[in-house]
Formats: C-alpha cells, sequence, structure tokens
C-alpha cells in the first residue's frame, strides 16, 4: 500500500496541532476510527471537527439545500459511529471514508428529490466562491487544494469532465447520464473511466511539482 | 467480460453506478485485488474532488446534533460490506483501545521534546500499527513468556501489545527479534514504559516465526545476549 500513499491529498499535520485543548488532537484519523468502535464520543467529536466542514461542502454541493445537507453530514457520521468496527485502513484513509459515506448519502438524497433535474448546472467558479472567513492554517490548505483540483479539472477534456461532474456533483447515474447526453452508456463508461484516471495523474503531477507546507508558528 | 467490470471502479468511486451494476460490482470487488487497489486510488481522487467542492461552514449546532443522535443510539455494528462479514475479534479490539492509549503517550512526549520529525514517525507508526490492531483479518497470539500479545496481520505486518513492561534502565534499550527456526532477525529497540506498551514489529512476521524481547545495551546489538524476558507462542 506504502505506494499508493497520497502524496496528493495527505492533510497537513496543522489540523492536529490547533492550540485547543482537544482530548484526542493527536491522534490520527485511523487511531480515532478505532476509537469511534469502542464508542468514543470524543472521538467522533475530533473527526468531525476534522472532516464535517469538508463533507459538508460536498453535501451542499450535491443537494443544494442546506437542511439537506446537514442531514447527510449527519447520516454520513452517524454511519461512520455505527460502523467503525468494519472500517480497513489498509483500504482507505478514514477521511476519505468519512466522505464517501456522506456522498452517498447526498446522491440518495437528491436522488429522491426531483429538484436537481430541472436547476441549471452548476458552474465551477460559483463554488470557489466564499474563502474561509477564519485565516487558519486549515482555511490555506483548504484553498490551496480546491485551486489545485479545479486547475486539474480543467485540463481534462471536456466530455470527461462534464462525466465527472455532473456524476459526483450531480449526482446522476450512469445510465441517466446516458439519456441525459443522449449517448450510449458505453460511452459514459468509458469517458468516467478516462476521466477520473487522466484527473488521478494530474493530481499526482501537480503534487509533485510542489505543495502547500503548513507553518508551524507557535 | 473483466476489462468491461474493470472499468465500473470510476462509476463506483463516484457513486455513479445504476443499482444492479452496483451490486454486481461489489460482488466483484470481494474476489479481485486490482479493483480494490484501483478502487482506493479513485477514491483518493474523489477526495480532490470533495475538498474541491468546499464553500460554506455548516451551522454550529450540526455538530451537537451529530454527537447527541450518536449518544441517543445504541452502537449498531453493520458490515461495510455485506457480502463479506466481518467482525474485530475482541481482544484485537482491546488491543486497539490499549493501543491508542499508550501511543498517544508516546506521541505527547514527542510533541513536549518539540522534535516534530520525531512526532511524525511516531504518527506513520501509529498508523501502521492502529491499522494492524483493527484489521479484522489480524490473528492474536498468545505470549509464551511476559504479559501481553502479539497481532499479526494478513500481510505479516506485527505488532506486541505489552502489559507491565517498565521503563528500560539507563544505558539499556529492549531490542525485538524476530526468531526464525535458530536465527534472530533483529526487529526494532523499544524504551519501555509504566503503562501499556504497544510495539510495532519491524520485518514481517511468518508462519511459525517467534516474537521476543530482551534487554541490551542502549543502540542495540545485532544478536541476543540476554535471556528473552517476552517471547510469544510460534506464530
Amino acid at each position: 500500500m506504502e505506494a499508493l500513499a497520497p502524496t496528493v491529498l495527505a492533510l497537513p499535520d496543522s489540523r492536529r496541532s490547533w492550540p485547543m485543548r482537544r482530548q484526542h488532537a493527536h491522534l490520527s484519523d485511523e487511531a480515532l476510527v478505532a476509537l469511534v468502535a469502542r464508542r468514543d464520543e470524543n472521538a467522533l467529536a475530533e473527526l468531525y471537527d476534522r472532516v464535517g466542514r469538508i463533507a459538508y461542502g460536498l453535501a451542499l454541493r450535491v443537494v443544494r439545500d442546506d437542511r439537506l445537507a446537514e442531514d447527510a453530514v449527519q447520516e454520513g457520521f452517524l454511519t461512520v459511529w455505527r460502523t467503525a468496527a468494519t472500517f480497513r485502513a489498509e483500504r482507505a484513509k478514514a477521511s476519505t471514508w468519512i466522505l464517501t459515506l456522506v456522498h452517498r448519502r447526498a446522491v440518495d438524497l437528491v436522488r429522491r428529490e426531483e429538484r436537481r433535474r430541472v436547476e441549471p448546472l452548476p458552474d465551477d467558479n460559483a463554488t470557489a466562491s466564499g474563502p474561509v472567513a477564519e485565516p487558519t492554517d486549515e482555511a490555506a490548505w483548504l484553498g490551496f487544494e480546491r485551486e489545485r483540483v479545479q486547475s486539474a479539472l480543467r485540463q481534462l477534456p471536456d466530455v470527461q469532465r462534464e462525466a465527472i461532474e455532473l456524476a459526483y456533483y450531480g449526482g446522476f447515474s450512469q445510465s441517466e447520464l446516458a439519456e441525459r447526453l443522449g449517448v450510449p452508456l458505453g460511452t459514459i463508461k468509458s469517458r468516467m473511466f478516462a476521466g477520473l484516471a487522466r484527473l488521478r495523474e494530474l493530481l499526482d503531477e501537480s503534487a509533485q511539482e510542489g505543495s502547500w507546507k503548513p507553518e508551524f508558528t507557535s | 467480460m473483466e476489462t468491461g467490470i474493470h472499468e465500473l471502479t470510476a462509476g463506483y468511486a463516484l457513486d455513479a453506478l445504476d443499482p444492479d451494476e452496483r451490486r454486481e460490482y461489489e460482488a466483484h470487488l470481494a474476489d479481485c485485488e486490482r479493483c480494490r487497489e484501483e478502487l482506493a486510488s479513485f477514491w483518493r481522487t474523489t477526495e480532490g474532488l470533495a475538498i474541491a467542492a468546499s464553500g460554506p461552514a455548516p451551522t454550529p449546532e450540526l455538530r451537537g446534533r451529530i454527537l447527541e443522535s450518536a449518544r441517543a443510539e445504541a452502537q449498531v455494528v453493520v458490515p461495510f460490506e455485506p457480502r463479506r462479514r466481518r467482525t474485530v475479534p475482541a481482544l484485537a479490539a482491546a488491543a486497539a483501545m490499549a493501543a491508542v492509549v499508550a501511543l498517544a503517550v508516546g506521541l505527547w512526549a514527542a510533541r513536549l521534546s518539540g522534535d516534530l520529525d520525531d512526532a511524525r514517525s511516531a504518527l506513520a507508526r501509529e498508523r501502521a500499527a492502529a491499522a494492524v490492531l483493527v484489521d479484522p483479518d489480524s490473528r492474536t497470539v498468545a505470549l509464551h513468556a511476559g504479559e501481553g500479545r502479539l497481532v499479526v496481520g494478513p500481510e505479516g505486518d506485527a505488532v506486541l501489545v505489552l502489559d507491565g513492561v517498565d521503563p528500560v534502565p539507563a544505558g539499556k534499550t529492549y531490542e525485538l527479534w524476530i526468531i526464525e527456526g535458530d536465527t534472530a532477525q533483529r526487529a526494532g529497540l523499544f524504551p519501555g514504559s509504566d503503562g501499556t506498551d504497544v510495539v510495532g514489529i519491524d520485518g514481517r512476521v511468518g508462519d511459525g516465526d517467534v516474537v521476543a524481547v530482551t534487554i541490551e545495551d542502549a543502540g542495540g546489538v545485532n544478536a541476543p545476549t540476554t535471556t528473552p524476558i517476552v517471547a510469544s507462542e510460534p506464530v
């Protein structure tokens, strides 16, 4: 697994050095999940403090409604609470796992709602706005990563980017996309695979070019 | 067909498979190492997509609501993969708990000493140890000498969980050994602590091997010179 280790999206250690009296602030995400499996509420709280904001941003992007987005985050974290014992650290980072759970809930919710189908597609810039208020290391890191991923997305061929964005942010299934775009299902599958593989490559490349370094000032 | 279903990995990572194909893919995933690896790396890519969507913060009340609901319900263990029911052996779970406590102490000490590199490598070791301890496929091996247990992951990664090993005297160190037949291979050093020690073993532990601990001069030696204070049963 070491060969697959993500230099790309590793959350910075600065997240762990917030000057708060947080009982579990020094533990890895994976260790926290192990504690959550033992029903440690503080560990769940710490995971929420680390991943909750990104999870909410993601859910909001998919469901486009504050209330529904919070529902998706809440249900995602409750799934973490219930199933932490089944988390397998060698398969995914804990943060990835949590975001996957929240995303699934958001997609379930939006597929139940009909609203998204009539709304215009999200504009890249629409969500790129709203820099976080507090100038923390975390906010700086988020801004850096967001720009890096968006820049990689812009380098994808249009049809591939469209397939990925409509699926991941729009919650459309492959067959829904085939119908909506008027192309064969096989084409959608190929575009999605080629696009995600290319995106992975671009992110690996830009991670090697240079990454944001947290500053340990205090 | 192999290629066809492999291609679904992207759709699965994006949560875009239709229900039938999703079930088909999950069944396939249980038997296909290649797809599992591909999925793991695609999930890291989708984590990037998640971060790219970040925007306003949720209301502060959300945190409390989540914790309240968690408290309100009894924790139910639901398998993440319904087709491969997994439960964590009680011993491994207990070991994980002990690991977290012990490693927390170690990490805290590293922080206090201001040595960030130490803290980082301790964090890496902690992650590796936690991975073995929570892996349901890990085996727990009893100790022949000493108090505690050895937990061995499916790949031979191993963690020794020790109770009652005091801090080592000045000028000395505890040294770990993987003993295969009559050869002892060096497997790391540790200082010992007042509480539970959770020690990752450097190297792979194979079937029939024994993991042992001796007290040696600081810095360690190339072959054990004292009688082991801890020895596992053969793995």
